[in-house]
């Protein structure tokens, strides 16, 4: 266990795989800026890797990285827990960070708990939020200033819970791929680059990777404008096709809440949540969704959120700017229809062209 | 000879119905008031042990920290076929967070000397997923998560292939090892009929202590504490007595146990308030939708 201290860096573990940064790390020292100016210590990332390490730091350093923790070694070329863990238990017991911030990604959620056992710290798993603040023990007498407030939605969603940790620090937390705001890199900023040099003396590794594979993500929800998105509302695999055909109409990517997922209406990387992807495009179509809190959390800074559901008090209403009380059978096949046929109303000379629109001369 | 497996388990709120007087004021969850069921990534764990021990040889024993109602998971993997169940419940383990869980449970696992300990990968009322991997830290066993196939089990070599999410990596892992379990490893077997009409009269020594002081309300402490023993023997006797374990039985110190051992504390809890902003409803007409479509073009957000 570390001591409480208050002169503790905030630290962000860059992930990395075969050379190259994930998003998350990255996203991550947004938040972390935010944190470490607030608190008024110094923003550092961890990079572990076999070589090639100097690249990605530059990298780090322009995202806002004051410095980087740089570790090389060959033990360190392809992730498994208990090397990664054990370089990032040394590096904490030498440095005494206040707060550790992790992706919570598969290599973040096998890591951060295998750290925090081994620190016997506190870890706060899939953070929608991060604060600072005080903390007042209940009939304690003790205040506890400028605390990580570790903010995450719980049990199914009913509540939205802040947790603190003000004696078995570091204070730890894991953050899903795309909640926090990736910064604007820039290219002037230099982190200053502090070598570490592992001791693995004795040490052997008691698991081989034997073989590993990664696929590409079938949709890159991140990066699209405009997302429609099914729920269990939907009902049936086959009326999905309506999220699809509108999605297609409106130029935008599909999107689906865990119990579609579940449900077995489309694949896993399309979830919009706290457990799958965050979102922020310019329109979120909500299609037979509910609005459950872990849901919710993954889509309500959308710039515009347009609502469909048969159920009225559905808590999906009260994010939305627009709202269509009805049957998405019938309303998405008239928004299509609207769409494609340019807006078209009665007694008006000129129908208003949307982007499924015929094709027709250009009036820009 | 086969391999000695021990199965975590955890008996969860049904979070689909949960309500708000699930909470207590302390921002734990009032456990005895909610339907509850067995975790579903745990049966896919016990399912692989139950798997390993059809093809090796070996034991089952399941583990569950809990109150005396967890019991009921203990029953249902006997029913399924586990071979032993054993409860860790102390009124002293209240409020623990996944770190004093997993010391907890780490010590309780320690004096039974696994080869194999198997997890569901979370369970889904805390959907953190860190109880399995903080054991096997504090047990230093090999940990391999997201098993979604075990290729291979001979002599002290485990090899499994893990779903990453975005892609997959098959390991070798030397024993002793801890997985976590997907649900999409497996189906799990259903309880078998003849194990259920045996074991669903299987208690535990604290579930006999309830019924005890229900059924002789009226009779003196002593008369109930004799009767108590004399169930547990009876139980004993016919292989119907869960084991049940305390703090002081696994050796646990109590600094990391409970509210008071966990190094995260909730500062507090909100119900979600929904506060509307600006919202406007469309009738679910053509022409009402043809109104919200142009009301999107003409700001920009489509087109």
């Amino acid at each position: 266990m570390i001591e409480v201290n208050r002169r503790g860096e905030v630290w962000v573990f860059a992930e990395q795989e075969r050379g190259a940064l994930s998003e998350v790390p990255l996203e991550l020292l947004g938040k972390g800026r935010e944190l470490s100016d607030t608190l008024k210590v110094p923003l550092a990332a961890v990079l572990l890797t076999a070589g090639d390490g100097e690249g990605m730091a530059t990298r780090l350093g322009q995202f806002g990285a004051d410095k980087v923790y740089l570790v090389e070694h060959d033990l360190l070329r392809q992730y498994q827990t208990s090397t990664y863990a054990r370089v990032i238990c040394e590096l904490a017991q030498a440095h005494a960070p206040q707060i550790v911030l992790y992706g919570a990604t598969a290599m973040g959620r096998d890591l951060a708990p295998t750290v925090a056992s081994a620190l016997k710290c506190g870890l706060t798993a899939d953070c929608t939020d991060l604060q600072v603040g005080d903390h007042a023990p209940p009939g304690g007498k003790d205040l506890h200033r400028n605390l990580l407030l570790q903010i995450r939605p719980a049990f199914g969603g009913s509540i939205i819970a802040t947790i603190v940790n003000y004696d078995r620090w570091p204070q730890m937390a894991t953050v899903r791929e795309g909640v926090m705001v990736m910064p604007q890199p820039d290219g002037r900023r230099r982190a200053s680059l502090v070598r570490h040099t592992a001791s693995f003396n004795g040490f052997t590794p008691r698991l081989r990777v034997l073989e590993s594979e990664r696929r590409e993500k079938t949709v890159n929800l991140k990066a699209a404008r405009v997302i429609v998105a099914g729920g269990a509302g939907v009902g049936t695999r086959e009326d999905f096709r309506l999220i699809w055909e509108l999605a297609n109409c409106l130029g935008g990517a599909v999107g689906a809440t865990r119990a579609a997922i579940d449900l077995g209406f489309v694949d896993k990387d399309h979830q919009v949540g706290q457990t799958g992807t965050t979102v922020r495009p310019a329109l979120y179509v909500a299609c037979g969704i509910s609005g459950a809190v872990q849901h919710r959390a993954g889509m309500d800074e959308s710039a515009r959120i347009l609502a469909i559901n048969t159920d009225r008090s559905a808590p999906i209403f009260s994010v939305a700017h627009y709202g269509i009380v009805g049957d998405l059978r019938v309303v998405v096949p008239r928004l299509i229809r609207a769409i494609r046929g340019g807006a078209r109303i009665e007694g008006l000379a000129e129908p208003l062209e949307g982007p499924g629109a015929p094709a027709r001369e250009a009036r820009r | 000879m086969g391999y000695h497996c021990v199965v975590c388990v955890k008996q969860v709120p049904d979070t689909k119905r949960l309500t708000g007087q699930a909470m207590k004021d302390d921002g734990t969850v009032n456990r005895a008031a909610l339907p509850a069921i067995f975790n579903p990534e745990d049966l896919n764990a016990l399912e692989a042990a139950l798997a390993i021990r059809d093809r090796h040889a070996g034991t089952v024993t399941v583990v569950t920290m809990g109150l005396p109602k967890a019991a009921d998971v203990l029953r249902e993997s006997l029913f399924r076929g586990a071979d032993r169940g054993l409860l860790v419940t102390d009124r002293r383990a209240a409020g623990s967070d996944t770190h004093a869980t997993s010391y907890i449970l780490s010590c309780a696992i320690r004096r039974l000397e696994p080869d194999i300990v198997l997890c569901g990968r979370q369970a889904i009322d805390g959907d953190t997923a860190q109880v399995g991997p903080q054991i096997a830290e504090k047990l230093s066993y090999t940990l391999v998560t997201y098993l979604e196939e075990l290729l291979d089990l001979s002599g002290a070599t485990l090899r499994v292939r893990r779903n990453l999410g975005n892609g997959w990596e098959v390991v070798e892992a030397k024993l002793p090892v801890l997985v976590t379990v997907l649900d999409t490893a497996n189906t799990p077997r259903p309880p078998a009929a003849k194990r259920l009409m045996k074991f669903k009269k299987a208690r535990c020594r604290s579930e006999v202590e309830q019924a005890v002081s229900h059924e002789l309300a009226e009779a003196g402490e002593d008369a109930r504490a004799t009767e108590v023993a004399r169930r547990c023997l009876a139980l004993a006797e016919r292989g119907l007595l869960i084991e049940q374990w305390s703090l002081d039985d696994v050796g646990a110190d109590l600094t990391w146990c409970g509210l008071k051992g966990s190094p995260t504390k909730v500062h507090r809890v909100q119900s979600i308030v929904l506060a509307g902003g600006a919202y406007r409803e469309y009738p679910a007409t053509d022409e009402g939708v043809v109104h919200l479509v142009r009301e999107l073009i003409e700001d920009h957000t489509i087109g």
